[in-house]
């Protein structure tokens, strides 16, 4: 019976004029594009320089800065006044204080303070540039003590960014971006699916018949599964010839996830598309949980920075899971055996809809 | 003769609204069994009792042997269906709708293909085997209909006013096949608007706001009316009706 029901699905798919190809154009687009957009990284941040110095080496300290491809010079301040009205007036984010007697200073190895002053209006703007800032400074700091064998008070704070080690924020965003895909297209389309077999009248003539309604749940799944799986292969291609990410962990650990992970999603979409009988009930209901999912997934914004309410409710957002597992596996090279509570989770998840799927399939009222 | 239908005081409540009342008449084998009634006296709904579609509120029923409360999955395996509006796969072609079916009601590949053949070529259906069920003209379409709702030989075919939309000589034509499929044993069970079609029928019932008003042959109803036809004997007793039509 499955075989027949398989083969209605995929004659189906393929003769539909748009489904075959929103599989290819979608992951294309998105791939292609978000990287870009979707980037959190700063640049072009706009400096006023005060230098109360006028020494050799604040002036170096000054081009180290703007030479950084972070930093835009506004203008080198007479006095910090003079600077924040700069700020005022929009013409510059962030200043900085190269306090007098900086040179003098620093041959006699005395403590020296520079002053970092960032505009937070826009928080992540402000953090990340006095951030980077500090990171120049301490870098200036570094080469002077090579210089000159010395050691510098300055370079006490070392950040060292493992796994990610230019902090490219395209390869944190991209095995977040193949998540989303799977997520749109495997809740998505079999929901809808089911809601047009409904509306047509189909759904009704195979009502009237014996078939089973798991085997008809499961002729429902499969083809979105191997949907997911050619969408997958798709991203993960496009990352690796356009961005050169490669995922450092087993290519195998990361379709094993998948799979379980389109269960879990296409699952949910049936349980939706039992509970309406229009389309737009399905796309609404269905719109509301995918942009929770999506944005309690920690997608764009950290899990760790949300309130504690929030990060328990993403204990049951199996999206969040998947993120964490692409992104160590993709990032990391995390093993399975690292990753075995988000595997029993996914599990467990797609256990849950797919049991609830079947259960609320009603052949007869 | 056999029963093949059966109800004892079938009643099916929506809310306070009682949709079917308390309705009791038995179906024999073999027969073209017309199931009357204006729209929303409630055939509908006591059709989808009988298939298996939807529970009763009260009151029992047997179809093939079967209770439509507690053996709906049992019924469905013998009883075919064909609803108001065609519901066939229309990205599906016409041997593809056929195939899908019988595979569903178990059928073998080669009994599948063997008796697509067969009924592609009784239809006159042969050119448009490989036509998207879509592209057929609607008479075409409620023929392919029957031919999948009949196509696992079961013992009660249920049409949903079958005819729906089409020319006189077309409903004509679509009356041959349900003779054809009679000819084989198969019960039919139909309901239809069209009082010539009602002439066809063995036995013919007519509901009247839930309840079944009258059941007879149309030759004895025409002589209990004093009617000409079956259409004045319709008129008569559905003109009683206190229900608003819709």
């Amino acid at each position: 019976m499955l075989k027949f029901l398989l083969e209605k699905e995929f004659k189906q798919i393929f003769r539909n004029p748009f489904i075959p190809k929103l599989i290819l154009a979608m992951p294309i687009i998105i791939m292609m594009v978000l990287p870009w957009a979707a980037n959190q990284e700063i640049k072009n941040l706009k400096i006023s320089v005060i230098d109360s110095d006028h020494s050799a080496l604040s002036k170096r300290l000054a081009n180290k800065i703007t030479a950084s491809g972070y930093f835009r010079l506004t203008d080198f301040s007479a006095s910090f006044h003079n600077a924040m009205q700069s700020v005022d007036a929009g013409k510059s984010d962030i200043i900085i204080e190269i306090p007098f007697d900086f040179e003098n200073s620093l041959f006699k190895s005395e403590i020296v303070s520079v002053m970092i002053s960032a505009n937070a209006v826009n928080g992540l703007k402000g953090g990340l540039g006095s951030a980077y800032l500090s990171s120049i400074i301490n870098d200036f700091a570094d080469e002077l003590s090579a210089e000159r064998g010395n050691h510098y008070q300055s370079s006490i704070i070392r950040s060292q960014f493992r796994f990610n080690p230019h902090l490219n924020y395209k390869a944190f965003i991209i095995p977040a971006l193949f998540v989303m895909l799977l997520t749109l297209f495997t809740g998505f389309l079999p929901a809808f699916n089911i809601v047009a077999e409904k509306e047509s009248g189909t759904t009704e003539q195979m009502n009237v018949t014996p078939v089973n309604k798991g085997i008809f749940i499961i002729s429902k799944l499969i083809p979105y599964w191997i949907i997911g799986f050619v969408i997958l292969s798709i991203c993960m291609g496009i990352a690796a010839l356009v961005y050169g990410l490669k995922p450092a962990g087993s290519l195998a650990a990361i379709y094993i996830y998948a799979i379980i992970y389109i269960l879990v999603v296409s699952g949910l979409g049936i349980v939706i598309s039992n509970y309406s009988s229009t389309m737009q009930q399905a796309m609404f209901v269905m719109f509301f949980f995918m942009m929770t999912v999506i944005l309690l997934s920690g997608l764009f914004t950290p899990i760790s920075s949300m309130p504690q309410w929030a990060q328990t409710i993403t204990t049951i957002n199996p999206l969040k899971y998947l993120m964490e597992v692409m992104r160590a596996i993709y990032l990391k090279g995390s093993g399975m055996h690292e990753l075995l509570p988000q595997l029993f989770a996914l599990c467990g998840f797609a256990l849950i809809f797919n049991g609830w799927a079947v259960l609320s399939y009603k052949k007869s009222k | 003769m056999e029963k093949v239908i059966s109800t004892n005081k079938l009643t099916k409540k929506f809310g306070n609204f009682i949709a079917v009342d308390s309705i009791e008449f038995e179906v024999e084998k073999g027969e073209i069994f017309g199931f009357l009634g204006a729209n929303g006296a409630g055939k509908t709904t006591a059709m989808r009792m009988l298939c298996g579609l939807s529970r009763p509120t009260s009151g029992s029923g047997m179809v093939a042997g079967f209770d439509i409360a507690s053996q709906q999955e049992d019924i469905k395996k013998n009883i075919g269906y064909m609803s108001q509006k065609f519901a066939l796969y229309d990205d599906l072609k016409v041997w593809e709708n056929l195939r899908l079916f019988g595979g569903i009601y178990g059928m073998k590949k080669k009994e599948i293909e063997d008796k697509t053949a067969q009924i592609l070529q009784e239809l006159g259906f042969e050119k448009e085997r490989n036509t998207l069920a879509k592209l057929l003209p609607l008479g075409w379409k409620q023929k392919l209909a029957f031919s999948v709702s009949i196509f696992h030989e079961p013992k009660i075919v249920f049409l949903d006013e079958p005819t729906g939309g089409v020319d006189p000589v077309t409903r004509r034509r679509f009356w041959e096949l349900i003779y054809r499929a009679v000819q084989r044993g198969i019960t039919v069970f139909v309901t239809t608007h069209y009082m010539d079609e009602a002439e066809y029928c063995n036995r013919v019932s007519i509901m009247v706001d839930g309840k079944i008003e009258v059941l007879d042959t149309p030759k004895n109803l025409k002589a209990a009316f004093n009617a000409a036809n079956m259409d004045d004997v319709f008129q008569q007793l559905a003109r009683k009706a206190t229900r608003i039509n819709n």
